[in-house]
């Protein structure tokens, strides 16, 4: 009974709790601008009408246009199940399955782009290809910032891996998994989450010709990804292991809810980049996540 | 130079009797113009007028260095013509209109293809020039856009990010304005004026407005040139400010963006302040106006715009001072000095090719004949460079309306204008916020309009467009063709 009543709580967490993030950002965004601004609670009103609209269907599509979000969304979800919640643990833990989590979130990618490129359009094919490109150098200083944690604390288990700080490296970490994270979420520098127009977007454009419970469910696995790396940012800097459960969850809020912020921050004050240099950032984030990987190996010898 | 040109000089805003413009048969005539435009004229209108069965070609050419407009015409001919685009590039849309209108064909022309419409079919139904090659993508844009903006159809093709060719094909919104005027002025012309281009409103009417007092060989009184002046700057700050906050949305930079958005709306309401219309409509009537602005509301007016024009400064300094902005807006959409003499850019956009080129400085009519804002020309060419002339021209509009308002010219505000001479031709260009403004008429034998053609600044710009995206990354295109910002109606027409 314990643990139906644990999971239930934990789901609710991923899923009820990921679309607050959005709305927060976007709230923090109307707020430096001097305007009021969308409701905070906006996401979700959103994904009730879309679950109650009808699905339009390019006639060209094959069952991977809905199949292909659906996939990815699981795959989402089976990788937030693998993430610790500070005191309450992980759902599931076993040795290894920081790996898996990866491949999980590299799986609801290959998804999304399948969708995409299944509508034949060149916005969707175009949209697609950027995600991609992007993706390797992401995925590099994700990898790489696993592996510093990993060297750390010695062990190849999140639960582990996430409970002490990251030590002397924390900064370094902290920079890179931020970078990783607005770029895996398609925040500003990296992409306009606000833009219309097709022609500069990335995560937006392979979504165009989506519609209804698909793209309800595309913009719920989206806000999941974004708490998922919230979460991961705050565990991974912060020595969570060390604190009181009651201190350690207050603790875990408020780094989501810093994180957030900082995302609406960056993205109120920044222009976004042009594509030529994203490159440039993200092999900044890997580099800022190898010297941390440095550290942990050699400083945490000394 | 323009001493010893065969063509006729006229003034801007003067008109001259038909029988007056030298006629050549159509050889001599293109030759004519050829050599013209060799020798730096530029080309302001190119047209045709039907004649018993057959058509004239009219051309209208500016020497900008010598403060004047040169006119001439074909004899009447059917058939084709040795084109001129070979050589003067910037004649290629002209003779595609005028063989679209009156089946005119320019021989030799590189690119002949409909302006406007495809016989009953849709704009895009023609051919788009292709590129081959097993890594060329095609990418179709429009004519739905996913703004709420005017529809106009872009074809890429890509290799990769880099956009090899851009081919715009518009039309979507053919009015039939020019030939909604042949016989006219009518009851509804004035109207029909105005919204050319709604948001030249005030550069359009003034033009037009000022055809007919030329026609009539009369002029606006002072104060109604004076008050044209200010409405055609006010126009001029609302449109620069708005397109600064949408460059500024289009790189997601929200500071500027937000602001300029709510700034250029309290200078549309300072429009409205002097005619209670914030696009300025009613305010331009042929023989003067019918809103005056009484000192009590100047100096409100005077205030008030102190305040945007503060709150304008602010807005663009966020914008200038941060980084991110500046290496997005620097080289991107570059367009060459050489090319945009060639394709003969006008206003803003030439300006931040280097080119000076403003009808307020080159060919000053009405109220600038006495007061003139400096011209303001940056070099790059590139996005950066039209967004500083914007930001530039801002400064300078801002100080000519403080310096204007100031000292009115006392009179009358209206003047009934006579009746048009019979068989003149008039030109008239006004400097709009995007550029130049041509309005050329002629009447016939009762003093009615035989042709009356417009030439929208944006008939001119949309190459310099195409141009700019060469070799550019086509995610730039949206800021590329923000910092144009051309009408889509204006050049429809």
């Amino acid at each position: 009974m314990n643990t139906v009543l644990e999971l239930i709580f934990r789901l609710a967490w991923w899923l009820i709790l990921a679309p607050l993030l959005p709305g927060i950002i976007n709230k923090v965004k109307a707020w430096v601008a001097g305007r009021r601004g969308p409701p905070v609670l906006q996401l979700y009103y959103d994904l009730a009408r879309l679950w109650r609209k009808s699905v339009v269907m390019s006639t060209l599509a094959s069952p991977g246009f809905v199949i292909g979000p659906a996939v990815a969304w699981v795959a989402l979800l089976g990788a937030v199940i693998l993430v610790p919640l500070g005191p309450a643990g992980a759902a599931l833990s076993f040795r290894g399955d920081v790996l898996l989590m990866l491949y999980l979130l590299a799986l609801a990618r290959f998804c999304t782009a399948w969708a995409a490129m299944e509508t034949g359009s060149a916005f969707e094919g175009m949209g697609a290809a950027r995600e991609v490109s992007y993706a390797v150098l992401a995925e590099a200083a994700m990898v790489a910032a696993m592996l510093s944690l990993c060297v750390q604390t010695g062990s190849v288990s999140l639960a582990t891996m996430l409970a002490p700080s990251a030590g002397a490296g924390a900064v370094l970490l902290a920079a890179g998994l931020f970078t990783v994270l607005l770029a895996e979420n398609c925040r500003v520098p990296f992409d306009d989450p606000n833009t219309h127009l097709e022609l500069t977007m990335i995560h937006e454009a392979m979504i165009l010709d989506h519609s209804g419970p698909p793209l309800a469910v595309i913009l719920h696995g989206a806000s999941m990804k974004l708490l998922l790396f919230s979460v991961l940012l705050t565990e991974a800097v912060l020595p969570m292991g060390d604190l009181s459960p009651f201190a350690a969850t207050g603790v875990l809020l408020g780094g989501v809810l810093t994180a957030t912020v900082g995302v609406g921050l960056v993205e109120s004050l920044l222009a976004r980049f042009a594509f030529q240099r994203v490159p440039l950032l993200l092999t900044t984030a890997v580099l800022l996540c190898l010297f941390a990987l440095l550290v942990a190996w050699k400083g945490g010898a000394a | 130079m323009s001493a010893s040109t065969p063509f006729a000089l006229l003034a801007n805003a003067s008109s001259l009797p038909w029988a007056e413009v030298p006629e050549w048969p159509v050889d001599e005539f293109v030759r004519a113009a050829a050599n013209e435009l060799a020798r730096g004229a530029r080309l302001c209108a190119w047209f045709g007028v039907p004649e018993a069965g057959a058509t004239r070609l009219v051309a209208v050419l500016a020497f900008d260095a010598d403060n004047t407009l040169a006119t001439a015409r074909s004899r009447p001919f059917t058939g084709g013509y040795h084109s001129l685009t070979p050589a003067h590039p910037q004649a290629h849309l002209f003779e595609r209109e005028v063989w679209e209108q009156h089946g005119l064909t320019p021989e030799g022309h590189p690119w002949l293809k409909p302006v406007r419409r495809t016989a009953g079919d849709a704009p895009t139904n023609g051919d788009f020039f292709r590129v081959d090659g097993c890594e060329i993508h095609e990418v179709a844009v429009g004519p739905v856009h996913a703004g709420i903006i005017e529809p106009g159809h872009f074809r890429f093709q890509c290799a990769g990010e880099e956009v090899l060719h851009l081919e715009i094909a518009l039309g979507y919104q053919h009015r039939g304005v020019e030939e909604a005027l042949a016989g006219g002025p009518h009851r509804a012309t004035l109207s029909q004026m105005e919204t050319v281009a709604g948001d030249a409103t005030i550069a359009h009417a003034t033009a037009h407005a000022t055809i007919m007092e030329a026609l009539a060989g009369t002029e606006a009184p002072l104060r109604a040139q004076w008050l044209r002046a200010i409405a055609l700057e006010l126009e001029r700050l609302a449109n620069h400010t708005g397109d600064l906050g949408a460059l500024a949305n289009d790189v997601a930079f929200l500071p500027t963006s937000s602001a300029c958005g709510k700034i250029r709306g309290d200078f549309l309401n300072l429009t409205a302040l002097i005619c209670g219309n914030r696009f300025g409509r009613g305010l331009v009537r042929p023989g003067g106006g019918r809103h005056d602005l009484e000192a009590e509301r100047a100096a409100r007016l005077t205030r008030q715009l102190q305040v945007a024009l503060a709150d304008t400064e602010q807005a663009v300094a966020w914008l200038w001072d941060a980084a991110s902005v500046r290496s997005r807006f620097e080289d991107v959409g570059t367009v060459f000095p050489s090319q945009a003499a060639e394709i003969g850019l006008v206003g803003l956009a030439a300006r931040a090719c280097g080119l000076v080129r403003d009808v307020r400085y080159d060919h000053p009519a009405g109220w600038h004949r006495f007061a003139q804002a400096s011209v303001v020309v940056w070099p790059s060419g590139d996005v950066f460079a039209r967004a500083r002339v914007r930001s530039l021209e801002i400064q300078r509009s801002g100080a000519f309306l403080l310096d204007q308002l100031a000292s009115p010219p006392d009179g009358e505000l209206y003047q009934e204008p006579t009746a048009p001479a019979p068989d003149t031709l008039a030109v008239s260009l006004v400097e709009g916020w995007r550029g130049e403004v041509c309005h050329v008429a002629l009447t016939d034998a009762v003093g009615r309009f035989r042709r009356y053609k417009i030439v929208d600044p944006s008939f001119h710009n949309w190459t310099g467009l195409a141009l700019a995206l060469r070799g550019a990354a086509i995610s730039d295109f949206p800021i590329c063709n923000k910092s144009f910002n051309l009408s889509y109606c204006g050049f429809d027409l």
